[in-house]
């Protein structure tokens, strides 16, 4: 028995050395000597250099100046301490009514008729309650509401979301998405410069 | 569905095979012990190690001190990740403050880890500190996925010799597997990962105002290193509650396909590997072929079905033809449901969208990939192993159909081999139905339920499926983090793993021993279509007559019924 | 006796299975064979179900036909294994009926003694006369006799045996027509060749094959994992809200495990032994017939075998300058004396050729010695001479450089094409060259391709040297040949393919052949052959015939063939059991499962009793194909295989939705439910 229990306890302590130590630290060294700003979170930073987020999570938007995001499972949304999503099956009860409750909300919000057909992301809530992304479809629904809070034209708020909109990667990798922060960040220093 | 999504789909399966060719035949000269690039560097830590261990290299060991070897390896690993997380609070690397684990999720946990199930009970950001995450967490990650890998060099063997004893040493196996193939494999993917925008940092958190005012709070870590060999050795364990669909797990389509391939690249690169050193390439190609074939038609199996109506949107007059439920934007449905099959094939059990929210006949395809055995291509290793004995079997029904003793690479498959295989097969029913059956009636364990109705037994159905497959994943409305569940579960990991490599060890020790016999014009060939079909048939029948009444009552049933929800 | 003919299958045998099905309800009889032990554990189960329910009152008519069709799936396995018994039983009968009681004469001292034959012990000596019944097997000691053998092996042309060499094995039950033997008895009474062989036939102590065992492992495993998944249903049912009534459980239960190979298993492999009775082989055990389906070599002596055994004159050849007539003549007269085979081949085929001649009277015949290695014919002034080449130029006096070139020539030509030479003389003259080859048997190059399309590769192993063995390898098609070889090398080639990963069978008769008989793994003894070989081979062919070889391994294919067919057929019905049962037992709570139900049974009562019904009645379907076995034909594997998956394979997933909608159709219409 000792033939086995001197490399079995053995190997595992190199291994918590070599896999559990050395590597994470090696990596992380690396890592944030040659790309710190990525190794740290892709932290995105307003005018004066502050850090308002990340560019790679979703955060929640209330106000009608701002876009919004997909709706968040997480108990307090867009909480990036926790994540994930709500679990629930296309036959489930809550899910329906948390969907037809949404899609009415948001069509009063944006003057929409009862029937109008949202985009799904609009009502369906992400994986992990973080997406920072939603549907150019979605975008668009907003402009004009963006566009009477912030007093600007049409045009120049649809103009701040494409250039938050990235294509798939190759053209066909992943979706055409618009990503909330960024546009918001946009918007904000239109805003800005229309002051 | 549109091109688009067909293409990353067969650019993505394309990659993950692609990739594993080149990849297989550098594992097969890590397991022959041949001299590669590396020699030079690793050679000198190969030797220390074995002399720390007190290993001799060169001794070849039975299957009994093989198996031996293994299960003391992975006793030390539970012993020591248990302890740790048990102990975590008082440990240092703690920035977030977290507290001990109770005993039946540090149960559930290190047996999880232990096993490369990496089903989460917990939520990583929310439960584990730094150093549990590092130095247990991921430390098993390599060394379950690096034991798995060595019994498949074990199995390599014992096709590869005539009438051997000795089928390796698993110390050397183990080393020089995790020294060669999973490190520098996993620092590659590490710093391409970072370089997508996975964090790597050692602070646990940053807090941040946003424009609204609001304050969030970004869980960090060291992300990149984690996720690596987290794809790589197929554990799936995530270092976030919403696993590889959290954006710093997986920011953007480009981390998608790296870690997407990455998820089955070392399981068919076993099976190449295989075929190498049991000089069996096109037997090998037509394993690697069938898993391909399983695994790319649940794809666009799970792709179709996610673009069907859902019912919840139609109700709402919202545009219903896209289930997005549960799935990240940013992948849409293709990429999420080329995920969930190869995660679900390759035993990984990360996942990119929420399983519970696909279609309910969607769900139904992940967990029978996982009940087929978890070996398309399976976890690495195991995969493989796994995949072998059902090519006895095939080989041994259809073998018998062409007028000789069957026999699969030269090996003659006799009562012995099929007594242990059959034991390794009986392992998955029993623990999925068996646990599930009694699930389903104990109102401890029903209490943790989501749900009620065939979505809710589904909900059994899969974590028992996902525990005894050592998948990892779930539909996660389950609360799992109770004693019932952590435990039964546990349990279930444990049979999964060790009540399969059992009688796997018993069979290569069977066929090392048995000459290896000249193929002649009378032997079935073990390749080209016919026997890949023969195979695929044995595969799908045997899974299906296994778990088609419990399907029926879960999943299949939920898929009717949204069926009839949907006509006027 | 041909032990083929005794086996008929007519009323009498029926009745006798029928009867013998109904004894083997035992439970003792059916521990061997759990999959049926199973399943009258259920019908009995469901027998008292039915009798709960009639008790308290309650409406037991589906339990009831559920319980009979469970009850009527065992009987129907068991009378499957009685048909294919009651063949070798009649068999044995016919073989015990020649077993009668003699009494021996014993040798002792001079004296003879009667004994009663069963009393007789190995090493002592008996006096078998004209007209006696040989007591028991033995090695002849001193004599020679023609013996008739047809109780063993329904040949009545009696044979030669005779003390030494490699005919020198006789076989208790036979007699001895002329003459008288003595012999030494190698087996004691109840041990005896016809004692094992009643025993074989019978299938009494018959064991397992290894791939039956294995292939009974499987069907062990399949039926656990078949138990779980049954089980488990009690608990998700009633989670769903199905209560699933016992006898429907066990009636799902029945359905999915193995019954029809489980049933026809055994019954398979005594058909299998069944069949090579036919072919008058005997099997010492079922294990050598299996492994004669898997020989990758066949090891096969030339003489006998490939060649007729004896070498034949196939041309004479003239000196330029003598008549194609004279020589014909001169090398017929040279022959007249001579009885040998080669003796009488030269004659028959100078007749052949249109020349006949008469013996002249007073003619003297000039034996062949080995110091003269040539003989001959003297009439008169006129002295014919034929023999080797050296020889009769030797007694011609003619040197090395007066030969003349064209007889060199000729000489040299049959030489390398594997002839013998022989020289004709007429007095001092030289008259031409006899031509003499060993002629191979037709169609034995037939045979040969066969055994090649299996897999087969043959070794030709003669005495001959190579220039001879490589002419005569080609001509008879074999793949390869051993010349010159001795017994030594004949072991030492065997081992050889073992090493390599070959199995290798053989067919030997002397009693030099035995070692290498042992070490083969399939060695095939003729009946004809020495006692030491018959003891070391596992085969035994009646006919001593060495091409059976080629039927034994197609029956050794064949028996495996209908293992693997019958099984694959087996697990392929269960798809459609299921898709009749799970939405039958699921539907009341779960009404969209009713989708599953594809077949469009009439109601779930009626979609389980016809899964049932169709399951039973599947095995009685079977039972001819279990007999007869399915066809072997000698194409490659891939081919065989493909085949067999499209019958049995596509056909066991197809023919089960035919056969319970019919049912289910019938059971409806009737109102049975």
């Amino acid at each position: 028995m000792r033939t086995y229990i001197r490399p079995a306890l053995g190997s595992m302590v190199l291994f918590t050395l070599l896999l559990g130590l050395a590597y994470p630290l090696a990596i992380t060294g690396i890592a944030q000597t040659l790309m710190p700003e990525k190794a740290n979170g892709s932290l995105v930073r307003d005018r004066s250099g502050t850090a308002v987020g990340s560019a790679l999570i979703g955060q929640n938007f209330n106000s009608p100046a701002y876009l919004h995001p997909r709706p968040s499972a997480l108990a307090a949304a867009y909480d990036a301490s926790t994540s994930g999503g709500s679990n629930l099956g296309p036959l489930s009860d809550t899910l329906a009514s948390r969907i037809a409750d949404g899609a009415a909300t948001l069509r009063t919000e944006l003057n929409l008729p009862a029937d109008y057909p949202l985009p799904a992301d609009a009502v369906t809530t992400s994986a992990s309650g973080l997406d920072p992304d939603i549907s150019p479809a979605y975008a668009l629904l907003q402009v004009p509401r963006i566009a009477a809070a912030r007093n600007l034209p049409v045009g120049k708020v649809d103009a701040a979301l494409k250039a938050a909109t990235r294509g798939p990667l190759l053209g066909f990798l992943g979706q055409t998405r618009v990503n909330v922060l960024k546009a918001n960040l946009l918007l904000d220093s239109l805003s800005g410069e229309a002051q | 569905m549109d091109l688009r999504g067909w293409a990353e789909i067969a650019l993505t399966l394309g990659l993950s095979v692609g990739v594993a060719w080149p990849l297989g035949l550098y594992m097969a000269r890590i397991w022959a012990g041949e001299t590669t690039w590396l020699t030079p560097v690793l050679n000198p830590v190969e030797r220390g190690i074995y002399r720390v261990l007190g290993v001799r290299p060169e001794q070849s060991q039975g299957w009994k001190g093989y198996s031996f070897s293994v299960i003391a390896f992975s006793v030390a690993g539970f012993v020591l990740l248990y302890a740790l997380l048990r102990l975590q609070g008082f440990l240092p690397l703690n920035p977030a403050g977290f507290g001990n684990l109770d005993p039946h999720l540090a149960f559930n946990v290190a047996v999880s880890f232990v096993t490369n199930t990496n089903w989460q009970s917990y939520g990583g950001e929310t439960t584990m500190s730094l150093l549990s995450q590092m130095a247990g967490l991921a430390v098993q990650n390599f060394t379950s996925a690096a034991a798995g890998l060595a019994i498949a060099a074990a199995a390599a063997r014992a096709f590869a010799g005539d009438r051997e004893v000795g089928l390796g040493n698993f110390w050397v196996d183990l080393v020089r597997i995790t020294l060669y193939v999973l490190l520098p494999l996993s620092i590659v993917v590490a710093l391409a990962l970072v370089a997508t925008g996975v964090p790597q940092t050692l602070h646990a958190a940053v807090t941040v105002t946003g424009l609204e005012g609001a304050q969030q709070t970004l869980a960090l870590g060291p992300v990149a290193s984690q996720e690596a060999i987290k794809q790589i050795g197929t554990n799936g364990g995530g270092f976030f509650n919403a696993n590889s669909a959290h954006p710093f797990e997986n920011p953007n389509p480009l981390s998608n396909l790296i870690e997407a391939v990455s998820i089955t690249a070392l399981g068919f690169a076993t099976f190449i590997a295989f075929g190498r050193m049991a000089r069996a390439r096109k037997e090998a190609a037509s394993l690697v072929i069938v898993a391909f074939l399983l695994v790319a038609a649940a794809a666009v199996a799970i792709y179709g079905l996610e673009n069907q109506t859902v019912p919840g949107l139609l109700k709402a007059g919202v545009e219903a033809g896209q289930n997005l439920e549960g799935k990240e934007y940013r992948f849409g449905t293709a990429a999420s449901a080329l995920w969930s099959a190869l995660t679900t094939g390759a035993s990984n059990g990360s996942v990119n969208a929420m399983h519970e929210s696909f279609m309910p006949l969607s769900g139904g395809i992940q967990m029978f990939l996982i009940q087929l055995g978890e070996i398309l291509p399976g976890g690495v290793g195991s995969g493989l192993y796994g995949m072998l004995v059902m090519a006895l079997l095939a080989v041994f029904v259809a073998g018998l159909m062409v007028g000789r003793t069957p026999e699969y690479l030269g090996k003659k498959v006799e009562a012995a081999e099929i007594q242990y295989a059959m034991l390794a097969v009986l392992i998955l029913p029993l623990a999925i139905l068996g646990f599930s059956a009694l699930a389903a009636v104990l109102p401890a364990a029903l209490s943790s339920l989501l749900t009620d109705g065939p979505h809710g037994l589904s909900e059994i159905l899969y974590a028992y499926s996902s525990a005894g497959g050592n998948n990892g994943s779930a539909f996660a409305g389950l609360t799992a983090a109770t004693p019932w569940w952590d435990t039964t579960l546990g349990i279930a990991m444990l049979l999964g793993r060790f009540g399969y490599i059992v009688p796997v060890m018993a069979i290569l020790g069977s066929l090392a021993a048995k000459p290896r016999l000249a193929p002649t014009a009378g032997t079935l060939p073990a390749s080209g279509r016919l026997f890949s079909g023969l195979l695929l048939g044995v595969i799908l029948v045997l899974g299906g007559l296994q778990f088609f009444p419990a399907l029926a009552l879960g999943p299949l049933a939920e898929h009717f019924q949204l069926l009839a929800s949907l006509r006027p | 006796m041909a032990l083929s003919k005794t086996a008929r299958l007519d009323r009498g045998l029926l009745t006798r299975a029928a009867l013998d099905a109904g004894r083997k309800l035992n439970p003792r009889c059916l521990l061997a064979n759990p999959v049926i032990l199973v399943t009258e554990g259920v019908a009995a189960l469901a027998t008292l179900s039915a009798a709960g329910q009639i008790t308290a009152g309650e409406p037991a008519g589906f339990a009831l036909q559920i319980a009979g069709w469970l009850w009527a799936t065992v009987l129907f396995a068991n009378f499957a294994e009685s048909i294919a018994e009651g063949r070798g039983k009649a068999a044995a009968d016919s073989l015990r009926a020649s077993r009668v009681t003699t009494r021996a004469k014993v040798i002792t001292d001079d004296q003879i003694i009667f004994t009663p034959a069963h009393e007789l012990q190995p090493g002592m000596v008996v006096l078998v006369e004209a007209g006696d019944l040989i007591p028991a097997d033995g090695e002849i000691v001193e004599g020679i006799a023609s013996v008739n053998e047809a109780a063993i092996t329904g040949e009545s042309a009696p044979v030669i045996r005779e003390s030494g060499g490699d005919r020198s094995a006789v076989t208790g039950g036979t007699t001895v027509v002329s003459d008288w033997l003595r012999v030494r008895v190698t087996a004691a009474a109840g041990s005896s060749f016809l004692d094992r062989m009643i025993a074989l036939v019978e299938g009494a102590g018959r064991r397992k094959t290894p791939n039956e065992l294995a292939l009974a492992v499987l069907l062990a495993g399949l039926s656990l994992i078949f138990l779980i998944a049954v089980v488990t249903l009690l608990g998700l049912g009633r989670y769903s809200g199905v209560a699933i009534p016992l006898v429907v459980l066990g009636a799902l239960f029945v359905t999915l495990i193995p019954t029809t190979i489980g049933g026809l298993l055994s019954a398979v492999g005594i058909a299998g032994m069944n069949r090579l009775l036919k072919f008058n082989v005997l099997a010492l055990s079922g294990r050598a017939v299996e492994a004669a389906g898997d020989i990758d070599t066949l090891l096969l002596d030339k003489t006998g075998t490939i060649t007729f055994g004896n070498r034949m004159a196939s041309e004479v050849i003239p000196l330029r300058g003598i008549a194609a007539d004279t020589a014909l003549r001169a090398a017929l007269m040279s022959s007249l004396g001579d009885e040998t085979p080669e003796g009488r081949s030269i004659v028959s085929f100078a007749e052949g050729q249109g020349i006949s001649a008469v013996r002249p009277d007073g003619a003297i015949t000039i034996p062949f010695s080995a110091q003269t290695r040539l003989s001959g014919l003297e009439a008169g002034p006129t002295v014919w001479r034929k023999g080797a080449v050296d020889a009769v130029l030797k007694q011609l006096g003619i040197t090395e450089r007066d030969t003349p070139r064209d007889f060199a020539a000729a000489v040299d030509r049959i030489a390398r094409s594997g002839g013998t030479p022989l020289a004709v003389s007429e007095n001092d003259r030289l008259i031409g060259v006899i031509h003499l080859k060993d002629v191979i048997k037709p169609g034995v190059k037939e045979r040969f391709q066969d055994l090649r399309r299996m897999g087969v590769r043959t070794v030709m192993i003669t005495g001959d040297n190579s220039v001879t063995a490589a002419a005569i390898a080609s001509e008879a098609g074999v793949d390869d040949f051993l010349a010159e070889a001795t017994p030594e090398d004949k072991l030492r080639l065997m081992r050889a393919e073992q090493a390599k990963g070959r199995l290798v069978a053989m067919c030997g008769d002397g009693a030099n052949d035995a070692p290498a008989l042992a070490q083969a793994d399939v060695g095939v003894a003729m009946q004809s052959g020495t006692q030491a070989a018959r003891e070391a081979a596992n085969l035994i062919d009646l006919d001593s015939d060495p091409t059976k070889l080629i039927e034994i391994v197609e029956v050794g294919k064949q028996m495996l063939i209908t293992r693997g067919a019958l099984t694959t057929f087996s697990i392929a019905n269960d798809v459609a059991k299921y898709f009749a049962i799970v939405p039958a037992l699921f539907v009341g709570a779960l009404p969209a499962l009713g989708a599953l139900n594809v077949m469009q049974l009439a109601s779930p009562q009626s979609a389980i009793l016809s899964a049932v019904i169709f399951n039973a009645l599947i095995i009685v379907a079977l039972i001819p194909l279990a007999l007869k076995g399915v066809r072997y034909r000698p194409v490659g594997a891939a081919r065989l295989l493909s085949r067999n998956l499209l019958v049995y394979g596509l056909g066991g997933l197809v023919a089960p939705f035919i056969g319970i909608k019919l049912i289910d159709l019938l059971v409806s219409t009737l109102g049975i439910i």
